[in-house]
């Protein structure tokens, strides 16, 4: 590691046994206070045959027994606020404390989804106003908050497109997918009952425009694009392709998942789009995975909005807000309540501190930082498709490859120098794909140190190849082998 | 180079037209890298030419299985069950995966010799 400022140190680390392990018997986290009741034996109170005298291997622990426990463990993970998280496609930016702090308001934490609407205005306008500035930023008429990811509002847009044309008295059969799609597009359309049909993209990594003319037939229900794409290509045609399909009957899905790239640049819903979802837990700096549930709303033009999922929030005309059940066009409820109201209150909260300018600040420095890292990192790593970047570019491990070191090496051995690896073998177009998306968030310092360590790393794949291939070196736990992780999973705990 | 007793499809199956076994090929295999999964179709399914037949799965990801011609599946491969690692070690012996009655075998004049397969490998990189 050549950096005059290495990145990486030798802290130590607490190796830590499973909870299971660990304890006592006695020991207690909790003291009760006296009994101020009469005792009574549990077994006259619940049939004995339901009871047992104790539950094999659970932990008797301390409180400080639990926190350094689980305070351990978290010294071993990797995460946005230790630093550049460059995933590929995941828009893994940095979600500012201030969601927290306004989602922890005692009106929003403590509401309760059965409570009465007029106990909950707040809330309501909440979801309201971010229905508003959802449809805004998409160029759309109207929005659903209820489904609880990207891939379900995908389900979601794909069964509205489908009652779009059953009203029409046909359903249609086939819906086209690009072969750069999210692996989730083909499932989407596959579980809504349709047939998925494949389209190439030609060389600029985009949607083959004459290909899609010869394949758009009456049996064609939509096409399902994500633009700007998986390469971080802008789809220059989509204007035409929109245009191409509607000509036939047919309907533009858009996989909203790259949305940070153009907010207040160009908007879906004025090139053509009928129906996209949005990933909140991406664009939006709602937290990922573990740090909380996704969220994905589904934006619609008008010719879909029958048939959004209920209830939608209304508004009467005294102004109070309401649940709209009465929809009955609708496609039925995704979602138990509406969506994932704390994911909401955290949207609308960064779209409200950025404002419209500070949105179209956000996707213009996304697409700065990509472009960048690719201007720093084109003569190191090949790029297989040329076409300008948009918020994220696509290397291929083409040039390493020669000394047999491919992306899944380079993504570990990037781990030795102290970032989180980029998504590698996605998109499927692109053999031995590395895909890097640094997202707005990152100082020039945080891109640099990065761009120093890819640098570093391809250097070494040309000198010292084995040093890679073995990678990581850093780690508790060394190079596992995925193979058979794979093929013979240990997937339980057991007490030995 | 592949072996020239074999025909190949453009998605990369091979195909013994003495016994109709099929597989994919040593490139097939490479790309994909460690299979760890191969979910194959029930013998007497039958499948036209070009039909989903099969998944592989790898470390890396998941890929469909194409018919290179119509037929009959009259064996399958169990072996892959316990070691799908075969695929990767001999893709074109131990690593095969299913046979197939061929319904018309005029089709196989769809396919393309080792020679031209190669070529066609060589040219996609």
């Amino acid at each position: 590691m050549s950096s005059n400022h290495q990145r990486t140190g030798s802290h130590f680390q607490i190796t830590e046994r499973l909870v299971f392990e660990e304890g006592s018997p006695g020991r207690r986290g909790f003291d009760l206070p006296e009994l101020d009741v009469p005792r009574k034996d549990v077994a006259t109170v619940i049939d004995p045959s339901l009871l047992r005298d104790g539950i094999a291997g659970m932990p008797e622990l301390s409180e400080v027994d639990v926190i350094r426990h689980f305070t351990r463990l978290s010294t071993w993970n990797y995460h946005i606020d230790l630093g550049l998280y460059p995933l590929g496609s995941c828009t893994m930016k940095y979600n500012p404390k201030i969601n927290e702090r306004v989602a922890r308001l005692e009106g929003f934490a403590l509401a309760h989804p059965y409570m009465p609407a007029e106990l909950i205005q707040g809330a309501l306008e909440v979801q309201k106003t971010l229905e508003t500035c959802l449809a805004q930023i998409s160029g759309t008429d109207a929005v659903s908050l209820q489904p609880a990811a990207g891939a379900h509002g995908e389900l979601t847009g794909i069964l509205m497109i489908r009652a779009y044309h059953q009203s029409k008295g046909n359903p249609r059969k086939k819906i086209l997918v690009p072969d750069s799609a999210h692996g989730t597009n083909p499932a989407s359309v596959t579980i809504s009952g349709y047939v998925v049909e494949n389209v190439p993209s030609d060389r600029r990594g985009m949607v083959d425009l004459e290909h899609l003319k010869k394949v758009v037939d009456q049996d064609v229900a939509a096409i399902m694009i994500t633009n700007p794409n998986t390469l971080g290509v802008f789809e220059r045609d989509i204007a035409e392709i929109a245009e191409l399909m509607h000509s036939r009957g047919a309907l533009v899905y858009m996989d909203g998942a790259n949305l940070n790239a153009m907010m207040g640049i160009t908007r879906p819903g004025d090139f053509g789009i009928d129906v996209l979802h949005i990933n909140l837990h991406k664009t939006f700096t709602t937290p990922h995975g573990g740090g909380g549930p996704g969220a994905g709303p589904v934006a619609v033009k008008k010719i879909l909005e029958p048939f959004l999922p209920y209830p939608t929030v209304g508004r009467q005309a005294g102004g109070n807000y309401f649940f709209d059940h009465d929809r009955p066009q609708s496609i039925g409820k995704m979602k138990a309540y509406n969506g994932q109201f704390g994911m909401h209150v955290r949207a609308l909260c960064y779209i409200l501190a950025n404002g419209p300018e500070g949105l179209k600040e956000v996707s213009e420095v996304a697409v700065l930082n990509a472009n960048y890292i690719r201007a720093k990192l084109k003569d190191a790593y090949a790029i297989p498709y040329d076409s300008p970047s948009l918020h994220e570019i696509v290397f291929s491990d083409r040039i390493q490859a020669r000394k047999d070191v491919h992306s899944g090496d380079i993504a570990k051995r990037l781990i030795d120098y102290g970032f989180h690896p980029p998504t590698v073998s996605f998109p499927l177009i692109v053999p031995g794909a590395l895909m890097v998306e640094p997202t707005e968030t990152e100082s020039k310092q945080e891109i640099d140190a990065f761009i120093e360590a890819m640098l570093a790393i391809a250097k070494e794949a040309e000198e010292n190849p084995e040093i890679v291939k073995s990678a990581p070196h850093s780690t508790r736990i060394g190079r596992i082998d995925e193979a058979s992780a794979a093929r013979k999973p240990v997937l339980r705990w057991r007490p030995e | 180079m592949s072996p020239d007793e074999l025909l190949y499809s453009k998605e990369h199956e091979w195909l013994r037209t003495g016994d109709g076994v099929i597989g994919i090929t040593h490139h097939a295999q490479d790309e994909l890298g460690e299979v760890v999964y191969v979910e194959l179709p029930k013998v007497g399914d039958k499948f036209d030419s070009g039909d989903t037949f099969g998944t592989v799965e790898s470390v890396k990801a998941v890929s469909e299985l194409f018919m290179p011609v119509s037929g009959e599946v009259v064996a399958i491969n169990e072996g892959l069950t316990d070691a799908p690692e075969s695929v990767n070690q001999d893709p074109y012996g131990k690593g095969w995966m299913i046979r197939i009655k061929v319904r018309d075998t005029a089709e196989t004049g769809q396919l393309m010799s080792a020679k031209a397969y190669d070529a066609y490998v060589a040219e996609k990189e």
